[in-house]
């Protein structure tokens, strides 16, 4: 029996199939897509705009199968998908803020990354100069006995990124939140626009900090697969050795400042002493704390030494002999638990109808990891497991962390041991007609999707989907019932990308 | 626990002696302190970090200052909620046009005298975001700047050596006013 995606794309023109297949699809077919993912029979990868075209990224999750649907829309109206599938919702008033896309039916169709600041509506579209007295921001409506509302940031208390959080509490109870973000955009996908490779990656690079190495893995990827380029050996291995270190600091910090969050400050200590050591030895394998610009496209631009192995390995062995200590602590302080367990609740059917990636869906039941399900190379030989828990509560969170932070430990022991040797790069041919490539990688938080379209040697088109995206309405969710003070707390376990989302 | 912080007895310290000053800091920051600032603050900075649109690289390594590694709290820096409690903006970012308001209304909230350092390549003049129709460009364009910290991002090491910097600074002052 053909599967889904298959029926879907039988008959049209494949336009591109590097690695996945993209076809142009008429209106009929695109809402035929819409009640396919509104009755969960797929899963929305993400939904981005070019000046009169709108794309659409499906995965089928039984058969992981993934595909792109194109709608022209000459006269820049197209069929929500947001009004049948809510996860599109944000995607789509994206669309309409960057392109001047507009979806038919799309039931919020404020401006999303537009804060009206700009001097210009549709920047990546057809230009217009912007209305001359924009009206101001409608929050949405929460009406009852004795409800009051909290405005929270664009300045926030912490050390973080800037967001708005508008909460309607009834007493100490969250009843609502809505989130406004779009306060760090800053146009990246513009700058893209006519960029070469190695600005690109640059760019690509600085999309969310804290996901440095897996943007510009995800964005050479997509680079590679568009000019067929063959990376060698021992850069597969070293982009995943890159990724692992990163995802290990990540999850080091995340566990430390969710028990800060809930003022236990001594696991916060150590867990920072410990991703220190990690930093301070990717600076001396790679040159750089957070390993910036050494993914690129064809390969990574520094080798590891064996000065820089032994201080990968001297730090894991540190890892392995006091984390576990941290962890039980975790485990057996009653005071801890009290605050993180049955706090901030994500249902699994939340986590699967936005196709929510990283430990925010495997926490809430959702298995898919980029890393087993899509198996890029080298992941398709090492060996690992993907830990998955149902309960979806900020202790689910921290779990899902404790036990991937394990899983780097193994991988990058496999990766030292098995790392090839040979060429650490290979150099990108010429193509006279536009080629397109995508690409998903898995980050620490999730799933990034990259897709771009390079016309004489430079990016006429790249799009960057933070996982993020799918995370962060969710925790609209998450927060509702709860009380006030586990906000930060919910928000730490969830750690979504402010600038990543923003882009 | 008590394994734990027994074993923090005995062990040696993590923290790490403080790094010299930074020449190029002292040097731009030999005209910026105002004269009120050691005496009226003490050899004690109470820091405001402002996030005005970076990718969030140079927060993960303020974030580092205050390890046991660094500890910034030693000399008297202290990170704090508001920009009313603060003498110090720590700002980070290409300033984007969304943020611009954000951040001039916090540089208004904070009290005199106060101090504002720009963190990181792109809070200098927006980095690679220059140009960019969402970006207003470096922290200067939109409030004024007494030290900047390059670096993308810059090591906690390079920026607890603006701060002991400015700390010196402060000290200089008010032995001469």
């Amino acid at each position: 029996m053909p599967s889904l995606i298959d029926r879907i794309l039988e008959g049209r023109e494949i336009l591109q199939r590097r690695p996945w297949p993209r076809a142009v699809v008429g209106a009929h077919l695109w809402r035929f897509v819409a009640n396919e993912l509104a009755q969960g029979r797929l899963g929305l990868l993400g939904l981005w705009g070019e000046p009169a075209t709108v794309h659409m990224a499906i995965m089928d999750e039984a058969t992981a199968e993934i595909a792109t649907v194109s709608l022209d829309c000459p006269d820049h109206t197209y069929a929500s998908i947001g009004r049948h599938h809510p996860p599109a919702l944000r995607l789509e008033r994206t669309a309409q803020d960057l392109f001047g896309l507009s979806a038919e039916g799309l039931p919020d169709d404020r401006s999303w990354l537009d804060h009206k600041c700009w001097g210009v509506r549709f920047p990546l579209g057809d230009r217009i100069d912007a209305l001359p007295k924009p009206a101001p921001y409608r929050f949405l409506a929460a009406e009852g006995d004795s409800l009051h509302q909290i405005a929270v940031g664009p300045v926030h208390a912490g050390i973080i990124e800037p967001g708005h959080f508008r909460f309607t509490a009834s007493g100490e109870t969250v009843v609502r939140l809505e989130q406004r973000l779009g306060y760090t955009h800053k146009g990246t996908e513009g700058l893209m626009s006519g960029a070469s490779l190695e600005r690109a990656v640059q760019l690509a690079g600085r999309v969310s900090g804290d996901s440095t190495v897996a943007y510009a893995y995800a964005f050479s990827r997509a680079a590679e697969a568009a000019l067929e380029l063959a990376v060698p050996d021992r850069a597969v291995w070293l982009r995943a050795l890159l990724a692992e270190l990163e995802r290990l600091g990540n999850h080091l910090g995340d566990i430390g400042a969710i028990c800060n969050d809930a003022s236990f400050t001594l696991i916060h200590a150590h867990c920072s002493v410990l991703r220190e050591n990690v930093l301070r030895a990717a600076d001396r394998a790679f040159g750089h704390r957070l390993m910036r610009d050494v993914i690129v496209p064809g390969g990574v631009t520094c080798d590891l030494t064996d000065d820089g192995r032994e201080a990968i390995r001297a730090t894991l062995q540190n890892i392995r002999q006091r984390f576990p200590q941290l962890v039980e602590l975790y485990d057996n302080t009653a005071s801890l638990q009290d605050r993180t367990v049955d706090t901030g609740v994500l249902k699994p059917a939340l986590a699967r109808q936005y196709a929510a990636g990283g430990f925010v869906g495997r926490a809430s039941g959702r298995a898919f990891d980029a890393r087993r399900t899509l198996a890029y190379p080298p992941y398709d030989v090492l060996r690992f497991e993907v830990p998955v828990l149902n309960e979806g509560d900020v202790n689910a969170r921290v779990w899902i962390r404790v036990r991937e932070l394990e899983q780097s430990l193994s991988l990058i022991d496999q990766i030292l041991d098995r790392l090839p040797e040979g060429p650490l790069r290979a150099n990108a041919g010429q193509f006279g007609e536009p080629r397109e490539g995508m690409a998903i990688v898995e980050g620490f938080r999730g799933d990034i999707l990259v897709w771009l379209r390079l016309r004489d040697g430079l990016i006429e088109r790249c799009h960057l989907r933070d996982p993020s995206w799918f995370q962060w309405p969710l925790l609209e969710a998450a927060i509702e019932n709860n009380i006030v003070a586990d906000f930060p707390l919910c928000n730490k376990s969830f750690n979504c990308s402010y600038s990543g989302q923003d882009i | 626990m008590r394994k734990l912080l027994f074993e923090s007895l005995f062990r040696g310290p993590f923290t790490e002696p403080a790094p010299s000053l930074d020449d190029a800091a002292v040097a731009e920051l030999a005209t910026a302190v105002g004269d009120a600032g050691r005496r009226r603050l003490g050899r004690s900075l109470s820091i405001r970090e402002v996030d005005a649109g970076s990718c969030n690289g140079c927060e993960l390594e303020i974030h580092a200052l205050n390890n046991a590694y660094y500890d910034v709290e030693r000399f008297g820096l202290r990170f704090v909620a508001s920009p009313r409690h603060a003498d110090v903006l720590m700002v980070t970012g290409p300033v984007t046009k969304n943020m611009r308001d954000a951040l001039a209304r916090t540089y208004h909230a904070t009290p005199d005298p106060k101090w504002v350092i720009a963190i990181g390549d792109c809070a200098r003049d927006g980095g690679c975001f220059a140009g960019s129709y969402a970006v207003v460009g470096g922290v200067s364009e939109v409030i004024p700047v007494d030290l900047h910290i390059s670096g993308c991002p810059p090591t906690p090491t390079a920026m607890l050596k603006g701060l002991l910097a400015l700390l010196e600074r402060a000290d200089a002052v008010a032995v001469t006013s």
